[in-house]
């Protein structure tokens, strides 16, 4: 009864399970819900879940919103492109665009404060790649995805663009700051 | 019915059919050709991930790693599975081929589209990594060339199972198949359901770049093409854990510790394996938390609990025999006793705690909904899937091919001293590949990415040094591992091309069918506490153990990021 012969008893389902077999399946069953329980869990009781609010959208409709923003909370501009850092109230609605190769605008948080951070990107697929924190969220053109946000640390943060969006992928890099 | 021989390979009591025989060779060779390939495109890849050596200018690095992922990713893997459904059919069952022409016209169809893709990836319009999101666009023919070659595999699966069809009616077994072609149907069944996504997605972009559609929505065709992408992938666990448990039986004379637990491990396979797709859109906008639940974890992990089953019998197995040979000693008697020497088994045994240590418990844990947002995109990812695809399939793959050699080449292999390092100097190499990259991801490092010093960016980020450091460690053993990899190629292409020639046994016209083999006794004098295989279960134990640690640290490490609802 080789692995690579018909088994020699016809009716091997019936053949018993050894006791190292059986055990072992049992561990393994228990860790494979432990597992599922605990991401379920973590849904009711854990802080750090994405949310899964998502619109249509097109650049269009994307920018005008952003652009408002942008006219309202202005507080200062950086870089030689003259990109504007924005510093929402706490609780708003804050609209970053992906597009190709940057991040628009700036955004100024408060440390603590949550904000409704709308993410959606002008033409490919782009990466929101939180760093040192090193969260990652998927970018992806057409959807609008709301997630909430609640820095919980002050300092400069950078947001990397990782999802291959073409040749000057790598210069795609901005900044959030949090006070 | 054409007519046809069949021989019988003196060195293995194997049965060949001629027309089988001859598809199995000029598969698994067109496969070690895109091996190759891949090869040397991976020096140009990790050459210049490499932060000091920084080696290729930006568009030519992308262009190389879009081929690097599809030559070795699809090309060379599923090639070397035609070869294996053709070896599980008509080789183990001892029949003829189902429509050897057909099989014929399937491989020409996936050389054509082999050939048209790489063409137009080395044309370099066609830079759009392995995934092909739309709306960057690729050349038409790089999606047409993938279509052909999916085509061709899909008839492939079909020959497979007509070959099993004739087995059946031609009564050249009795019973039940094999565990390995039982292990074989797995995979080609979800072969089928993953060629038929990769269909659905890649004909409307086709169209698409032709300019017969107007679009292709980004989300629904990341949703569909990972259908396609990871139960790719899926196919090779399915595969090569068949091959694992032949190479138990062929090195060992090992019976499966029971038919019942393995072929009930390979059903769940069947059942929850290609829900894959989920695990790459845990990060995205628009699919709900109850489908990223249910699908991430193959339905409440059934399916990680199947790997875990055949995690703990293939060993499990390996034990009782060489137990029962009288390596009764201790707990690891057994373990140290095997033919380390023989690159059939170190390689087997290598990719064995390799998938499950790396590749295995950072899948799980990258798998989990919440724990992907702090690796998803980063390093960590193709860390993860080496250690699963090129510990796991491509180093089995490899290790058979040392079995094939004689049996299936009938050459003498060239350099056997060479043969027997072989897969120590690529396996080892590959983990310490697979861990840095996981270190680097796990501090952020983006994949696809040829510059983590964002030269040109007005806002750059500053990498931890630690970061550098691993990076530099990824070059350094992606070298070693490369050259692992050629001495294989080496190896296989030297056998067939000087090897010395070797009797391919008596040939008949027809074929003898499989004997009824004897069962055996039940009972038995080994192992302890009641446990056939004590050895095994404590190596679970520590596997689990692991496992359990690594699974909570990043659950802490999760706990003190940004809130996030």
């Amino acid at each position: 009864m080789s692995a690579i012969l018909p088994p020699a008893e016809r009716l091997w389902w019936k053949h018993p399970l050894d006791r190292v077999e059986g055990t072992w399946i049992a561990i393994a069953l228990i860790w494979c819900l432990t597992m599922f329980a605990m991401m379920v869990g973590w849904h009711i009781y854990g802080s750090q879940n994405l949310s899964t609010e998502t619109y249509k959208t097109t650049p269009e409709l994307f920018s005008k919103k952003a652009q408002a923003m942008v006219d309202k909370y202005t507080v200062r501009t950086e870089t030689a492109e003259n990109i504007p850092v924005v510093a929402p109230p706490a609780g708003s609605d804050v609209y970053l665009t992906a597009r190709l190769w940057n991040f628009w605008p700036i955004l100024e948080l408060e440390k603590d404060k949550t904000y409704r951070l709308h993410l959606t990107s002008m033409d490919y697929n782009h990466g929101f790649s939180l760093q040192p924190v090193n969260i990652n969220i998927q970018i992806v053109p057409g959807y609008e995805h709301v997630v909430k946000i609640t820095p919980n640390k002050s300092g400069t943060y950078s947001v990397v663009c990782n999802e291959f969006c073409g040749i000057n992928h790598h210069t795609m890099v901005s900044r959030i700051y949090v006070k | 019915m054409t007519t046809t021989t069949y021989r019988t390979c003196p060195r293995s009591g194997l049965q060949f059919e001629s027309q089988a025989e001859k598809l199995m060779i000029v598969n698994a060779v067109t496969a070690v050709v895109a091996l190759l390939v891949g090869g040397i495109l991976a020096i140009g890849v990790v050459l210049t991930r490499w932060p000091t050596v920084h080696w290729l200018a930006a568009d030519t690095f992308y262009m190389v790693l879009t081929a690097h992922g599809i030559d070795m990713l699809i090309f060379w893997i599923i090639f070397f599975e035609m070869a294996v459904l053709y070896f599980c059919s008509s080789t183990l069952l001892r029949c003829r081929i189902a429509t050897p022409k057909v099989a014929w016209a399937a491989f020409a169809l996936m050389l054509i589209g082999a050939i048209m893709n790489n063409v137009a990836v080395f044309q370099g319009s066609s830079s759009v990594m392995m995934t092909s999101y739309v709306p960057m666009m690729a050349a038409p023919t790089f999606y047409l060339g993938l279509i052909l070659f999916a085509v061709g595999a899909l008839i492939g699966c079909f020959i497979f199972f007509g070959t099993l069809v004739i087995a059946k009616r031609e009564k050249t077994y009795q019973g039940s198949v094999p565990l390995v072609t039982f292990g074989a149907i797995t995979a080609a069944i979800i072969a089928v359901f993953t060629i038929a996504s990769g269909a659905i997605i890649l004909i409307p972009t086709f169209l698409l770049s032709v300019g017969v559609i107007s679009s292709v929505d980004p989300l629904i065709y990341r949703t569909i093409w990972w259908a396609f992408g990871h139960s790719s992938q899926q196919i090779n666990v399915a595969a090569h854990i068949s091959i694992w448990y032949a190479v138990a039986a062929i090195a060992f004379g090992a019976k499966p510790m029971s038919e019942r637990v393995s072929r009930g491990a390979f059903l769940l396979y069947i059942l929850f394996l290609q829900l894959a797709s989920a695990h790459h859109l845990l990060a995205d906008p628009g699919v709900s938390t109850a489908w990223k639940v249910v699908n991430t974890s193959y339905f409440m992990y059934f399916a990680v609990l199947a790997s875990m089953i055949h995690g703990l019998t293939i060993p499990g197995a390996i034990e009782v025999a060489q137990r029962a040979k009288g390596y009764n000693n201790g707990l690891f008697e057994w373990l140290r006793k095997a033919p380390w020497g023989n690159p059939v088994w170190s390689g087997v045994f290598i990719s064995i705690i390799g998938f499950g240590f790396l590749g295995g418990i950072s899948g799980v844990m990258m798998g989990t909904e919440q724990l992907n947002m702090i690796i998803h995109n980063t390093i960590y990812v193709p860390g993860h899937f080496h250690a699963t695809v090129v510990v796991g399939t491509t180093l089995s793959f490899m290790a058979l091919t040392y079995f094939l050699i004689p049996v299936l080449f009938r050459r003498e292999m060239i350099n056997p001293g060479l043969a027997k390092l072989q897969p120590y100097l690529f396996g080892f190499s590959m983990y310490f590949f697979c861990l840095v990259m996981m270190g680097a991801g796990t501090l952020g490092v983006s994949r696809r990415h040829w510059d983590m010093a964002f030269n040109g960016a007005p806002m750059a980020y500053e990498w931890p040094g630690a970061a550098y450091l691993l990076m530099g460690l990824v070059g350094i053993a992606g070298i070693s591992a490369i050259l692992g990899g050629a001495i294989y190629i080496y190896i296989t292409v030297g056998s067939l091309l000087w090897g010395k020639k070797l009797s391919g046994g008596s040939v008949s016209a027809n074929f003898t069918p499989i004997p009824p083999t004897a069962p055996t006794a039940a009972a038995q004098s080994y192992g302890s506490a009641g446990f056939a295989a004590p050895g095994t279960f404590v190596l679970a134990m520590v596997f689990l153990v692991s496992f359990v640690l690594y699974y909570f640290i990043n659950w802490k490490y999760l706990s003190q990021v940004w809130g996030l609802s």
